[in-house]
C-alpha cells in the first residue's frame, strides 16, 4: 500500500531545506522499501513549523514539523508515514490554533493543493468565478465586485468595483489588465505566496478582471527577487492555455484572454502603479503625474486596471460565492478579510488570513506567540516601509483601513513587523530615509533631496547639535515631504520618521514629553 | 572594454527578437544581462540604432534599475537582505560578518572572482528573517555558521 506525504514547495520553505528534506525523504523510503506517493504541495504558511511534513490520514492530515534532515531515520522509525504519533508530531494539521482560526478565503486551497496541478485547482472549486462570470455581462460582473466592497489589498485600499467601472466606461479598443506582482514591502510575502502555491487563482482573477472592463490582454509584472514564482506562473500560464482558460474563445465563450509575466528588475518605486506602467512600456520607471488616472489612460495611454495580486486573487470566490458572501466578514468600510503577514521579531511567523476587526495584540500574541529573542516587543511597523511604527499603547487598535487612519498608520499590504526592546527606534527611521534615498525614482525634490537631508538632520539630533531647531526641522521637512510628494514614496516616508521620533524621543537622545 | 564577437553575436540575437515587442527594453536587458552575466554599455549604440532610442535613453533606463549591472559580477552572487524584518532579527551582524568573511564591500567581487557582495531590500522571506539569496537560492534563518558554509560551497 501507499502512503502519500505532502512536502512544500514555497520558496521559504524550500529557504529552510524542505527539497533536503524531500530527497532524504524519499532516499530513506527506497531503502526501507516503504511506497510512498510524495506531492509537492504549497506551504500552509506555518513558517516557523517549515519545513512540514504532512501525511494523509482517513482522520485529515497529520502534520510534522519542523523537520530537518537529521530527523528523518527517526521518523521512520516511528513510523510517521501512517500518521502515527511521535517526535514532532504536531496532530491534524485543521486543528493546529493558527490555521482552525483563520478565515481563508482568498487563501482557501493554498498549502492544500499541488500548484501547478490544473485538476487540483479544479478540484477545490477552481474555475468556478470563471464560470458563473461567463454566465454574466460584463456591468454586472463589475456590480458583483462593487456590491462586495473589496478594496485594492495592494495598500491603497482604493474600492476596486469602482476602478472597474471607471475602465469599463471609458470606451477603447485597447484595454489592460496589469497585476502589480512588484511585492517589495519588508514584511510582505502573500503575493509571492498565492503566485507561488495557487497560481492559477490569480489567473482565473485577471481573466474575470479581463471580461468584466472588455481587456484581451494582461500582465504580470513580477519582481526580480522572486525566480521560483516567476517559474510557477509561467508553468501555470502554458497549462491554462493548452486547457482552454486563455487564448481566444475561454471556454468555448466569446471571450479572449492572454497573458505574460513580465520580469521587473529591483526598483522597490516600480511597486507604484505609474511608474509600473512606465517601466512596463521600457523607460525609467518614473512616477506619472495624476490625472490621468491609469483607469483611464494607463499603459500605452489606453485604460488599464492595475490591481495587486491578492486583490485580483480575491476575485474568483467573490464571483463563486457572491458579493454577499464576501462582504458579510470584516467590520465598517473594511470588508472581507486580510492576508496578514508575520515578520520580524517573532516567535511564530507566517500567513494569516482573517476578517478585517483582529487587533495587533491578538495578532502579535495569540497567533505571534510573542517576540522571537522572549524581549518585550517595542514597536511594529506595519504596512511595509512606508508604514507607521505603532508603539504597545496602540496594540488594540483592530485592524480596519478607517481605525490606522486615525491613527497616521496604514494597514498597507498586511505585512507585520515586530521588534523587540533592544532596537534603536532613532536608527529605523534614519533607515526609512536612507532606503527612501535608495528608491526614489527622483522625480520630486522633497524625496529626492529631503531624503538625504533627512538623514542628516537625525544624525545632527543623535550628535546632540540644535536639538530643538533640528527636530523643529525634521517635522518641518516630513510635511514638506507629504505634501510635496507625487507619490507615497515621499509622501509616506516620514510616517515611520515622525511615529518613530513621536513615541521614542529618547531614542533620539531627546528629553520624554507627552505626545 | 570594446565588445567580444561573442558578446556582439549575443546583443544582435536578442536585439532582434525584441525588435517587434511593446515595452522591448525591460525583457532585453534582462536576455543580455542573463547571457553575459551584465549589460555592457558599448551594447547601448547598437541597440540605439535599433530601436530609434537615443544611447542617453538607454543609459537612463540600465541605470534606474538596481538589477542591471554594467560590469561583469564575480561567478556568484550573494546578496544579504537589509529590509527591515531582517534588521529586527540581526541582519546587520549577518552584514558585517559577510563584508569581513569576504573582505569586500557592498558591490564588489573578491579577488578570486568568486563571489560579488550585493544588498538588496527584501526577499520575501521575512517569515525566516533574516534572509540571503546567492544566485537563485533563498536561505532563511541565517546565522553567521550558514554563511560560512554558503562560502565554503561556492568559493
Amino acid at each position: 500500500m501507499t502512503y502519500k506525504i505532502y512536502i512544500p514547495i514555497d520558496s521559504t520553505s524550500l529557504s529552510l531545506g524542505a527539497n533536503e528534506v524531500y530527497e532524504e525523504i524519499k532516499r530513506e523510503a527506497l531503502k526501507r522499501e516503504v511506497d510512498l506517493t510524495i506531492i509537492r504541495n504549497g506551504s500552509r504558511g506555518l513558517f516557523w513549523l517549515e519545513p512540514l511534513v504532512e501525511v494523509e490520514t482517513s482522520n485529515g492530515r497529520v502534520a510534522f514539523g519542523p523537520v530537518a534532515v537529521d530527523d528523518i531515520k527517526n521518523l521512520f522509525d516511528q513510523e510517521f508515514y501512517i500518521g502515527k504519533d511521535g517526535d514532532l508530531c504536531l496532530g491534524l494539521t485543521d486543528e493546529l490554533y493558527w490555521l482552525k482560526n483563520q478565515e481563508r478565503l482568498t487563501f482557501a486551497r493554498v498549502g492544500i493543493t499541488d500548484p501547478v496541478n490544473i485538476n487540483d485547482y479544479e478540484k477545490y472549486d477552481g474555475f468556478k468565478g470563471l464560470k458563473n462570470a461567463l454566465k454574466l455581462d460584463s456591468q454586472s460582473i463589475v456590480k458583483t465586485m462593487t456590491d462586495s466592497g473589496l478594496r485594492g489589498r495592494g495598500g491603497a485600499a482604493f474600492p476596486t468595483g469602482i476602478k472597474w467601472q471607471t475602465v469599463l466606461d471609458t470606451p477603447s479598443d485597447t484595454k489592460y489588465i496589469v497585476c502589480n506582482a512588484d511585492e517589495g514591502d519588508s514584511g510582505t510575502f502573500s503575493d509571492r505566496m498565492i503566485m507561488e502555491n495557487d497560481p492559477f487563482v490569480l489567473i482565473e482573477g485577471m481573466i474575470i478582471a479581463g471580461i468584466a472592463v472588455g481587456a484581451e490582454y494582461g500582465y504580470i509584472y513580477l519582481r526580480s527577487e522572486y525566480p521560483d514564482a516567476q517559474k510557477v506562473l509561467n508553468k501555470a500560464i502554458e497549462t491554462a492555455k493548452n486547457k482552454g482558460f486563455l487564448g481566444s474563445n475561454i471556454l468555448g465563450s466569446k471571450y479572449n484572454f492572454n497573458l505574460e509575466v513580465t520580469k521587473a528588475a529591483g526598483a522597490y518605486i516600480c511597486g507604484e502603479e505609474t511608474s509600473l506602467l512606465e517601466s512596463l512600456e521600457g523607460k525609467r520607471g518614473m512616477v506619472r503625474y495624476k490625472p490621468p488616472l491609469p483607469a483611464i489612460e494607463g499603459l500605452y495611454g489606453q485604460p488599464t486596471v492595475v490591481n495587486n495580486v491578492i486583490t485580483l486573487a480575491t476575485v474568483p470566490i467573490i464571483l463563486d460565492k457572491g458579493s454577499e458572501f464576501y462582504a458579510n466578514y470584516g467590520m465598517g468600510r473594511s470588508k472581507g478579510t486580510l492576508p496578514i503577514q508575520l515578520a520580524g521579531n517573532l516567535k511564530q511567523t507566517g500567513l494569516i488570513e482573517k476578517a478585517f476587526g483582529i487587533s495587533l495584540r491578538e495578532l502579535l500574541y495569540d497567533f505571534g506567540g510573542g517576540s522571537f529573542s522572549g524581549k518585550p516587543i517595542k514597536a511594529v511597523q506595519v504596512g511595509g516601509p512606508l508604514g507607521a511604527f505603532l508603539p504597545e499603547q496602540q496594540f488594540d487598535t483592530p485592524l480596519d483601513y478607517e481605525k490606522f487612519s486615525e491613527l497616521n498608520a496604514v494597514v498597507g499590504h498586511g505585512g507585520i513587523v515586530a521588534f523587540d526592546d533592544t532596537t534603536d527606534m532613532s536608527k529605523m527611521a534614519r533607515y526609512s530615509f536612507e532606503f527612501c534615498a535608495i528608491e526614489s525614482c527622483g522625480k520630486c525634490t522633497p524625496c529626492r533631496i529631503g531624503s538625504t537631508r533627512g538623514m542628516e538632520v537625525i544624525d545632527k539630533i543623535k550628535a546632540g547639535i540644535d536639538q530643538n531647531k533640528n527636530e523643529k526641522l525634521l517635522r518641518d521637512l516630513g510635511d514638506t515631504m507629504v505634501n510635496g510628494s507625487l507619490c507615497a514614496m515621499g509622501g509616506m516616508t516620514p510616517s515611520p520618521v515622525i511615529s518613530a521620533l513621536n513615541f521614542f524621543p529618547r531614542d533620539f537622545g531627546l528629553e520624554k514629553r507627552e505626545t | 572594454m570594446e565588445l567580444s564577437e561573442n558578446q556582439k553575436i549575443v546583443i544582435n540575437r536578442h536585439v532582434e527578437a525584441f525588435l517587434d515587442k511593446p515595452g522591448a527594453l525591460l525583457p532585453l536587458m534582462h536576455a543580455i544581462q542573463d547571457d553575459l552575466g551584465f549589460v555592457p554599455e558599448d551594447s547601448y549604440p547598437i541597440i540605439s540604432k535599433a530601436y530609434n532610442l537615443s544611447v542617453a535613453e538607454i543609459h537612463g533606463f540600465v541605470t534606474f534599475y538596481h538589477h542591471f549591472r554594467t560590469h561583469p559580477s564575480g561567478k556568484n552572487i550573494l546578496q544579504v537582505c537589509r529590509a527591515e524584518s531582517c534588521q529586527a532579527m540581526g541582519s546587520e551582524d549577518i552584514e558585517s560578518y559577510c563584508k569581513e568573511k569576504l573582505g569586500i564591500d557592498y558591490h564588489q567581487t573578491t579577488k578570486d572572482d568568486a563571489i560579488t557582495l550585493e544588498p538588496v531590500y527584501c526577499l520575501g522571506n521575512c517569515a525566516c528573517s533574516p534572509a540571503v539569496m546567492i544566485n537563485d537560492k533563498v536561505v532563511g534563518r541565517v546565522t553567521t555558521d550558514k554563511i560560512d558554509s554558503i562560502i565554503k560551497a561556492y568559493k
